[in-house]
């Protein structure tokens, strides 16, 4: 029984993994991931790489949303500024991908410094409204400034090399993106238990009273801005790298939409949801694709209303989630902890 | 500066304007009553066109009856809505109801493109169309048309709000729930009002858009240009939400016209920025924002 657990020295105290199961789930996982792409073929590689590029924009959200309380609305926008600058760097200037990838990321920080300007006197539904603003104008922008972004040309950037090796394949891609993904939620993990994290959690529990106990609210929630699209920008730019082509279709407010979904469906203010979320969101789609496929032959209609099953799926995902589970897969993952904690001898 | 492009200008920007304008008080409408920023709003225009080509288009209803059911139908969805979806999330945070209306658009939609297909309908136009001169400029009588009928659904609107008991009811209930609640106001009831108003006035604006742009799926990106609407108009204010919708459509119609580069789509929106900045709680809306 972990209530009988105490520790003796403050270094195993604040481990962030303590309990002797939480440290084997930690191995599974990380084994997990090594043995993946040795068993998966290309399409489930593919929809990995897809989660953990996910899973770090998800993750860059969910401090804004999750853990500050500013809703964004902003996070194609985000993603786009990080892609076409990493995208640009490489194929204007020649920069090698490991340096325009942080270059990139760092743009995007300063564009959420930005975006983030009005955040000193709006908040709640006001700030989304802003920030719904900021998606639609750097939209705009994308595709209208042709002698920077070639408009609504698509920008074909050239597959990174890493150690003579060429990342073209989603085997080889995986990789770098499993290191990413795991580097982003140790950072984030570790930033939650840390001042700048607390600072963040109480702005978002009641401002006026973290502006009381000495946290300067205005010079954190544009940190949260920064941060949080620090890691957006992340992973909008190793998109732009995975996918070779970087076009504005994939950054409109529907991607900014989607990504909310992640998090609420995951659970706000958790890391593990924005993994969960973040798999949700991706898996979906594709399972109902697969569905799909395999009526063909018995309903051939399937295949007509598939996208508008995907859209209404969605849809009803999302509300299901807020009605029924406000705290979203995050929480499911506990309650089936908690109950196997214990298990067999529950009372 | 010519004067019969500029009226043309004013004439259509106006009528697009007016149709916003519909949109917003519908979104007005849920703000006042329950804080609730209804993402769905283009959905509900959406559904409404698409219903008025069921009706008058596919069934071979009479245009004035085929409205009716129009109505009716759009009245319904609302009162659903708020029945299965919003009532359960009452008292929840911000972001679950902007969430929850994220999500409703996305299953409306797809609820609507599962039933009539993607591709845009050839609507029966019964709004008489054709050319007439006005002051000295040609302009359409469509356009014309659509003016006078949204100023006078728009002045109705404002008369409900002023005498009827549900409006009185609904001011109060915007004004201070708990005191609302004590003089034996039903919250419940009130609410399931302001959906289905709000599903109406996006119905007839959906009618008035098939008639005039044709019944598409492109309609719906109204949904986002409600947004600068309100905030400009202030997000509780009804005769706010109309000199928005003025004020937006024509800006928009004056920047297509005289600059080229396809400006009139973000003008809206630096508005809107412009007006969070400087006065977030726009021309006409209550001043109790929450200062941070």
């Amino acid at each position: 029984m972990e209530s009988g657990i105490f520790f003796s020295d403050y270094r195993s105290d604040m481990a962030l993994r303590r309990m002797p199961l939480q440290k084997v789930r930690t191995g599974l996982l990380l084994v997990g991931l090594v043995v993946f792409p040795l068993l998966a073929n290309p399409y489930w590689l593919n929809l990995a790489n897809q989660i953990a590029i996910a899973t770090i924009g998800a993750i860059g959200l969910n401090i804004l949303v999750g853990y500050t309380g500013q809703i964004s609305l902003g996070q194609g926008a985000f993603m786009a500024v990080g892609a076409y600058g990493s995208g640009l760097l490489t194929v204007r200037l020649d920069v090698p991908f490991y340096l325009s990838i942080p270059a990139a990321a760092l743009i995007t920080a300063f564009a959420g410094l930005v975006v983030g300007l009005p955040s000193l006197r709006l908040k709640g539904l006001y700030l989304a409204v802003a920030t719904l603003a900021a998606q639609q104008i750097v939209e705009f922008v994308v595709t209208h400034w042709d002698g920077l972004t070639g408009g609504t040309e698509a920008l074909v950037v050239p597959a990174p090399e890493l150690f003579g090796a060429r990342m073209n394949t989603d085997g080889r891609f995986y990789w770098i993106l499993v290191v990413v993904a795991l580097a982003v939620a140790l950072f984030a993990a570790n930033l939650f238990r840390s001042r700048v994290g607390r600072a963040w959690v109480a702005i978002r529990d009641q401002d006026i009273a973290a502006s009381a106990i000495g946290v300067n609210v205005f010079g954190y929630k544009l940190l949260a801005f920064a941060t949080s699209s620090f890691l957006v920008g992340l992973s909008g730019a190793l998109l732009a790298h995975y996918r070779s082509i970087v076009t504005w279709e994939r950054f409109t407010i529907e991607v900014s939409i989607s990504y909310l979904a992640m998090i609420i469906i995951g659970g706000l203010g958790t890391i593990s949801g924005s993994f969960f979320g973040a798999t949700l969101i991706v898996l979906l789609p594709a399972m109902i694709n697969t569905l799909g496929r395999s009526l063909q032959d018995t309903a051939p209609w399937a295949a007509t209303v598939l996208p508008y099953v995907q859209q209404g799926v969605f849809g009803l995902v999302i509300i299901l989630f807020l009605v029924l589970e406000p705290e979203g897969l995050a929480k499911l993952w506990r309650n089936v902890k908690d109950y196997f904690r214990v298990w067999p001898f529950s009372y | 500066m010519n004067f019969d492009v500029f009226l043309q200008l004013t004439v259509s920007g106006l009528s697009n304007g007016m149709v916003y304008a519909l949109v917003a008080v519908g979104f007005v409408v849920i703000f006042k009553a329950s804080d609730v920023i209804n993402f769905a709003q283009g959905e509900f225009l959406l559904f409404g066109a698409y219903l008025a080509f069921a009706f008058i288009g596919q069934f071979g209803f009479p245009w004035s009856v085929g409205v009716l059911a129009t109505l009716l139908g759009a009245a319904m969805i609302g009162l659903i809505v708020e029945r299965l979806v919003l009532r359960p999330l009452i008292g929840e945070p911000v972001i679950s109801m902007i969430m929850v209306t994220i999500g409703l658009s996305s299953l409306l939609r797809a609820v609507v493109n599962g039933i009539w297909g993607a591709r845009p309908k050839a609507f029966p136009n019964f709004i008489p169309s054709g050319e007439v001169e006005f002051l000295g400029a040609v302009v359409g009588i469509d356009r014309l048309l659509v003016i006078a009928i949204a100023a006078i659904l728009l002045t109705i609107l404002t008369l409900f709000f002023r005498h009827t008991r549900d409006g009185i009811a609904m001011r109060a209930i915007a004004d201070d729930q708990q005191a609302a609640l004590s003089m034996g106001i039903s919250i419940k009831r009130v609410l399931a009002v302001a959906w289905a108003m709000a599903a109406i006035t996006a119905a007839v604006a959906g009618i008035i858009l098939a008639n005039t742009v044709g019944v598409s799926h492109d309609i719906i990106f109204i949904g986002l240009r409600v947004f600068p609407v309100v905030i400009l108009g202030g997000l509780d204010s009804v005769p706010g939400a109309i000199v928005g919708g003025g004020v937006i459509g024509l800006l928009e119609s004056y920047t297509a016209g005289y600059t080229t580069s396809g400006l009139e789509l973000i003008v809206p929106y630096i508005v809107l920025i412009l007006v969070l900045m400087i006065r977030p709680y726009g021309l006409f809306g209550k001043e109790i924002i929450e200062r941070v």
